[in-house]
């Protein structure tokens, strides 16, 4: 898609989320002993019809966001601005409506489909839970429909996933999550566990399908290359705040938080003569605890350009250039 | 020089309740001392199961390897005791593998785990075994190592037991580490940490190494040489300059065109290779890649391409038109 037919409106805009999880300890009686704060103050908004990759190593806090927005969570503080409602506060009700919307694909295609059902029924059941196609005839072309949609034969139907391949799978997940329609689809590392050579072809079949129904995607994945390629804008976080977020060319052209250029430069390129002209050093250290995290820049125990002032003030995002918000004291 | 490591006409089958999948089939490649060779390729392809053949590691039933030779240092392990077999294991051998967790027992002390590699394959006492545990952990990268020492697998990180069992493959001076995705269950910045520590040591103490992979990226950043592999068999080989700039199997060709690039802006949608992967139970006599293959002919179906060289000696291809691929270059196109 290009820009142009990207709406410069928000869909979803996440203002102050925080997600914290309790940390207890005992097992007849749990005590409290601390908190993660898997989310920590974040904010953004995904534009109609845009791709919004939201990238980071484990335990950075995407997946737990993603969850948030479909609310699988009930965030501790802030707000989901979902095309001006606040999903952070829907009761179950207003919220089963709002879930037509939006919907999921896992990364997991062995384990978000239920193994004693049959395609058809996966595909299916969604409509059914939600009412629409009530007429089982109707449903079942529906389902057809669905599969010739994310280039599965209708035969499919009537099979187990088990005797499928983990691509054919996936396709599955997709064919599941349009099912009711939605808008908008939080692809939770949706590509990460297929090969390289089926991985192209689910890639193809989500911009195939963004285009043809305009679907707004948040695409969270800690694969570099395929958010290059998928993503209008890309959003970095670590340890439960986005460090930086800027439109796709420029975060990986331009990229200037130092936690993005270590992690840009930890991804080998499939080139042997471009790796060999890189000069590299790898990020010292691993990702701190995030019960106990660092003071001041999470990252600053890490950083090659760390001052004092890091220490002691968390960075809030500054615009630096159109579009280019930053968390960081020394980037200028 | 002759090689460190000679494989030749490795064929592994496997036998379940169906048919038997030939999970390597007619493998042969070397390693010269102190190289890193790289085996890439996709699930099911072959590159686990050959390397654990190397090893004699197949389980038998349902694994069983039913052919070739592997010289490893002039012997013929295939030939090997099992007791044997057992010495060059953790000794002139070293492995590294994926899931750290499993490969490490979660009872034992990481020092024990270390020292009691040390004990059984070169004979030293315990106070020896605990002072060159000490000097590992250092080399590796593990601050404070006698307090570490002391603690267990789930007290580490997954890249600090990655680099507890790069330390354990280095215990005993071995002149080959087996590392099988190493890091793929890795976060990219601390797969870049272990890579370079892998890379540094091996160099420093002239081992040679073999990545096994489906990461096309850590190839490219890693390996002097590749093998590509697909449905069991080696498709093509060579340098990596000349695979990746000049491939001469189709496949090699589909999967370098493929993959998104980090280092460039997006040009166009991805080509993927189309269809399904093989299944290894319905091989027949032709090339297992033609059904995905444009460039396929009626004499793929025939037979097997066999892997010959191209124009260049070094550089083989499994294709009966791996010529014609010239035109057709993949990474720099």
């Amino acid at each position: 898609m290009t820009a142009a037919q990207v709406d410069p409106r928000p869909l979803l805009e996440v203002k102050g989320l925080h997600m914290h999880f309790a940390v207890t300890e005992g097992v007849m009686r749990r005590r409290r002993i601390g908190e993660v704060k898997a989310v920590d103050g974040i904010d953004f908004a995904v534009r109609r019809g845009e791709t919004l990759g939201l990238v980071g190593e484990s335990g950075c806090g995407k997946t737990t966001t993603g969850r948030c927005i479909l609310r699988l969570e009930h965030p501790t503080a802030g707000e989901i601005l979902y095309d001006g409602v606040d999903l952070a506060k829907l009761q179950r009700k207003e919220l089963m409506a709002m879930r037509r919307r939006i919907q999921v694909i896992f990364q997991d295609p062995y384990s978000s489909l239920n193994p004693r059902m049959k395609v058809g029924e996966i595909i299916a059941e969604p409509m059914k839970v939600h009412g629409l196609e009530p007429d089982a005839e109707k449903r079942a072309a529906r389902v057809r429909e669905l599969l010739g949609v994310c280039g599965l034969n209708a035969k499919f139907a009537d099979r187990y996933p088990h005797e499928m391949s983990g691509g054919q799978r996936q396709r599955v997940g997709i064919a599941r999550a349009l099912a009711l329609e939605p808008e908008f689809i939080v692809c939770d590392e949706a590509v990460s566990a297929l090969d390289v050579s089926i991985q192209a072809q689910v890639v193809n079949l989500l911009e195939d399908l963004r285009e043809r129904f305009g679907l707004t995607y948040l695409f969270i994945a800690h694969d570099l290359s395929v958010v290059r390629h998928l993503c209008q804008r890309v959003a970095v976080m670590y340890l439960g705040r986005i460090v930086e977020l800027a439109d796709n060319d420029e975060l990986f052209d331009n990229a200037l938080h130092p936690y993005t250029q270590a992690l840009l430069a930890a991804v080998p390129v499939p080139d042997p003569s471009v790796e060999a002209s890189r000069a590299f050093r790898p990020a010292v250290g691993e990702v701190p605890s995030p019960i106990n995290p660092p003071s001041g820049c999470v990252f600053h125990p890490r950083c090659p350009i760390a001052v004092e002032r890091c220490k002691q003030a968390r960075p809030e995002a500054r615009k630096v250039r159109p579009g280019h918000w930053v968390a960081c004291h020394e980037v200028q | 020089m002759p090689p460190l490591l000679d494989v030749r006409g490795l064929r592994t089958e496997f036998r379940t309740a169906g048919r038997p999948v030939r999970a390597v089939d007619d493998v042969s490649y070397t390693v010269d001392p102190g190289e890193t060779i790289a085996i890439v390729g996709e699930s099911g392809s072959g590159k686990s199961a050959g390397a654990m053949s190397i090893l004699r590691l197949i389980p038998d039933p349902p694994g069983r390897i039913t052919g070739g030779q592997i010289l490893f240092a002039g012997r013929d392990l295939m030939r090997a005791s099992n007791e044997e077999m057992r010495r060059i294991r953790g000794g002139d051998i070293g492995m590294v593998f994926q899931e750290p967790m499993t490969s490490l027992n979660p009872v034992l002390t990481i020092g024990r785990q270390i020292t009691e590699a040390i004990e059984q394959h070169r004979g030293a006492d315990r106070a020896a075994a605990e002072k060159r545990a000490v000097e590992l952990l250092e080399l590796v990268g593990i601050a404070d190592p006698q307090r570490r020492l002391k603690q267990y697998p789930h007290q580490f990180s997954g890249g600090m037991r990655q680099r507890v069992m790069i330390a354990i493959a280095l215990a005993c001076d071995p002149k080959l580490i087996i590392a099988d995705e190493p890091t793929t269950a890795l976060d990219v910045t601390i797969q870049a940490q272990i890579l370079e520590l892998m890379r540094d040591l091996t160099r420093r103490f002239n081992v040679a190494l073999i990545i096994i992979t489906h990461n096309l990226g850590v190839v490219a950043r890693y390996a002097n040489r590749v093998n590509v592999m697909y449905a069991g068999r080696i498709v093509e080989s060579g340098l990596a300059e000349a695979v990746y700039h000049r491939p001469r199997h189709p496949y090699t060709v589909a999967l370098l065109r493929s993959v998104p690039r980090l280092d460039r802006p997006r040009q166009a949608r991805l080509d993927p290779v189309e269809g399904q992967p093989p299944d290894l139970t319905r091989l027949d006599e032709g090339c297992a890649f033609r059904s995905r293959c444009r460039f396929a002919v009626d004499a793929c179906a025939q037979a097997q391409p066999p892997l010959e060289a191209t124009e260049e000696a070094s550089h083989l291809a499994a294709c009966f038109r791996s010529d014609e691929l010239g035109g057709l270059t993949g990474a720099a196109a």
